[in-house]
């Protein structure tokens, strides 16, 4: 189900431990804390096998998540801005993750640019809650999602690669 | 220069035009009582005439409901369609998505809808259909955060008598709405019928659940009806779902059926049933609550079901065993601590999407995230830094 650099990745990024979802006040702070720790590790992990992919942050609340990922296609790097909303049923259901900017670009996407995960993510998702979080969600769907996805669409001319202008 | 037949022939066109176009706009007045009377312009004669043909004992009963329609979609639509059609009091009708072309291969929208919001185009279609009914439109997404909680309130207080809904229909097309819904039905208890069709659009089905009494979304892995396709020839190269118009057409059928059958008490209201398109298969079953159910308020409904003293169902002379008295197929709910086969046959045709692990069974990890002191702003500070 899972390839053996996936299952790595997988294993070194720290699982949670709290069940529980943003409508319960306490234990949504103490998972949040969860989340954000076994994120800053995960990232931190990218970074030192030269594979940083992405950039997270949410509001205060930590219900809605915004930020940034890449995917390095022939030695360009293309960014896309993500985002996300913690759902009432968190971490019974994952969070649907979306890259707004290629909506109606591609099929493998639902409406407002969700992307559309493969059949195993799932039934993954439901065999490891409450352990799986946010850096679970973006390594076994987003990732795998832009591996296949952004090469395709930029050899069918979908998107191009943009000069880095701003920044 | 034009001859005058052409334009006698534009004439005619326009007048015709100019015909349906003033009859699009004759709206009918609303009607105050139902009436039996079988007269060409009374919309309900074929409908109470269920009461005399001893079908339904009080077929004008159905004016005194509130059902609540969650996505109207290609099921949803024809759901509440059906259910205008049958003058239902009040129609709640919840979806935050626009229509678009891509909605055409399925019913009820029209093109010049296209950019509409669906529970808008959706109100102003039925409320043509029938003025009697009352449509209340909600057009958000319920998964969220801001928005559930006035959702929860609304199935609550949303009676044509300020109580409860008496049925909420699931017509999403996605796992975590069904959820949302499932949680906020155990939470305040309300009876509701989960639908679905498969992404291959080749199997469907509908679940009736009450709170306690029947198993609930979270009690087991989602079912799916087997659609007898080899995994291995079923491609989903560049698609994430098809859809037919059949299929959610039939699915929307089987649901309003149900709760017509549910709302108006008669024949037998089913607990699953399943469709697979493809060999015109329809398994049935009754699925028990998971007394070790995941969610806290499933497990107290179950709780308050076995309390409750069981109404006596009055039977006639002869001596009928309830339909679902024999187990022919050995449905059970798998015991999640013992090792489970990959893949559960619950009825025949019918399987869980997956099979969860014991909880001792848990993958590897390097660690699990520690309890610190640090604060969730100086996590964020940290987060943003790196």
């Amino acid at each position: 189900m899972v390839d053996e650099s996936t299952r790595k990745t997988l294993s070194n990024i720290p699982l949670l431990k709290t069940k529980a979802g943003p409508r319960e006040k306490e234990l949504w702070v103490q998972r949040l804390k969860e989340e954000y720790q076994s994120l800053i590790k995960y990232v931190q992990n990218n970074k030192d096998a030269d594979n940083d992919w992405f950039r997270l942050e949410s509001n205060k609340e930590g219900t809605k998540w915004f930020g940034k990922c890449w995917f390095i296609h022939e030695l360009l790097k293309y960014e896309f801005d993500v985002e996300f909303e913690i759902p009432v049923t968190y971490p019974t259901t994952a969070p649907e993750i979306a890259l707004p900017e290629l909506d109606g670009k591609t099929a493998k996407m639902y409406r407002g640019g969700k992307i559309c995960l493969s059949d195993h993510f799932k039934p993954l998702w439901a065999r490891n809650v409450p352990k799986f979080g946010i850096g679970h969600a973006m390594a076994l769907g987003l990732g795998p999602w832009l591996a296949v996805e952004i090469p395709d669409l930029i050899s069918k001319g979908v998107i191009s690669y943009k000069e880095k202008s701003e920044k | 220069m034009t001859s005058v037949e052409e334009l006698q022939a534009k004439i005619k066109d326009l007048e015709e035009k100019l015909l349906i176009a003033t009859q699009k706009n004759v709206a009918r007045q609303k009607i105050k009582e139902m009436s039996s009377e079988v007269v060409d312009s009374n919309p309900y004669s074929r409908l109470m005439a269920l009461k005399r043909m001893g079908i339904v004992n009080n077929y004008e009963k159905i004016r005194d409901y509130t059902v609540a329609v969650v996505g109207v979609g290609g099921v949803g639509s024809v759901t509440a369609e059906m259910l205008t059609r049958c003058g239902i009091g009040r129609l709640i009708l919840f979806d935050y998505d626009k229509v678009e072309l891509a909605n055409m291969n399925r019913l009820f929208f029209q093109p010049h809808q296209s950019g509409l919001s669906k529970v808008e185009a959706a109100a102003e279609t039925l409320r043509n259909i029938n003025p009697d009914v009352d449509i209340h439109t909600y057009n958000y997404n319920i998964t969220t955060v801001e928005n559930f909680d006035n959702f929860t309130e609304v199935l609550r207080k949303s009676s044509l008598s300020d109580g409860p809904v008496d049925i909420v229909l699931s017509c999403v097309d996605n796992f975590e709405a069904r959820f949302a819904i499932n949680t906020a039905c155990n939470e305040f208890n309300l009876t509701w019928f989960e639908s679905g069709v498969s992404e291959n659009a080749v199997s469907g089905h509908i679940q009736f659940i009450v709170p306690g009494d029947t198993a609930c979304f979270a009690c087991a892995p989602p079912l799916i009806v087997a659609s007898n396709i080899d995994e291995k020839t079923l491609k989903r190269d560049g698609v994430c779902a098809a859809s037919l118009p059949t299929t959610m057409g039939i699915v929307a059928g089987f649901l309003v059926q149900n709760t017509l059958k549910y709302l108006l008490q008669f024949g037998q209201v089913t607990n699953y049933l399943g469709y697979s398109a493809l060999t015109d298969f329809f398994p049935t079953m009754t699925l028990k609550p998971n007394p070790n159910c995941e969610d806290s308020y499933c497990r107290l409904r179950q709780k308050e079901f076995a309390l409750k003293p069981k109404p006596e169902i009055a039977v006639e002379a002869k001596e009928e065993k309830p339909v679902h008295e024999d187990n022919e197929w050995g449905i059970s709910l798998v015991d999640e601590s013992k090792d489970v086969k990959d893949q559960v046959t619950v009825a025949e045709g019918v399987q869980l999407a997956y099979t969860l692990p014991n909880q001792a069974a848990v993958e590897e990890c390097e660690e699990a995230t520690a309890d610190t002191d640090v604060s969730l702003d100086e996590l964020m500070a940290q987060m943003k830094a790196i």
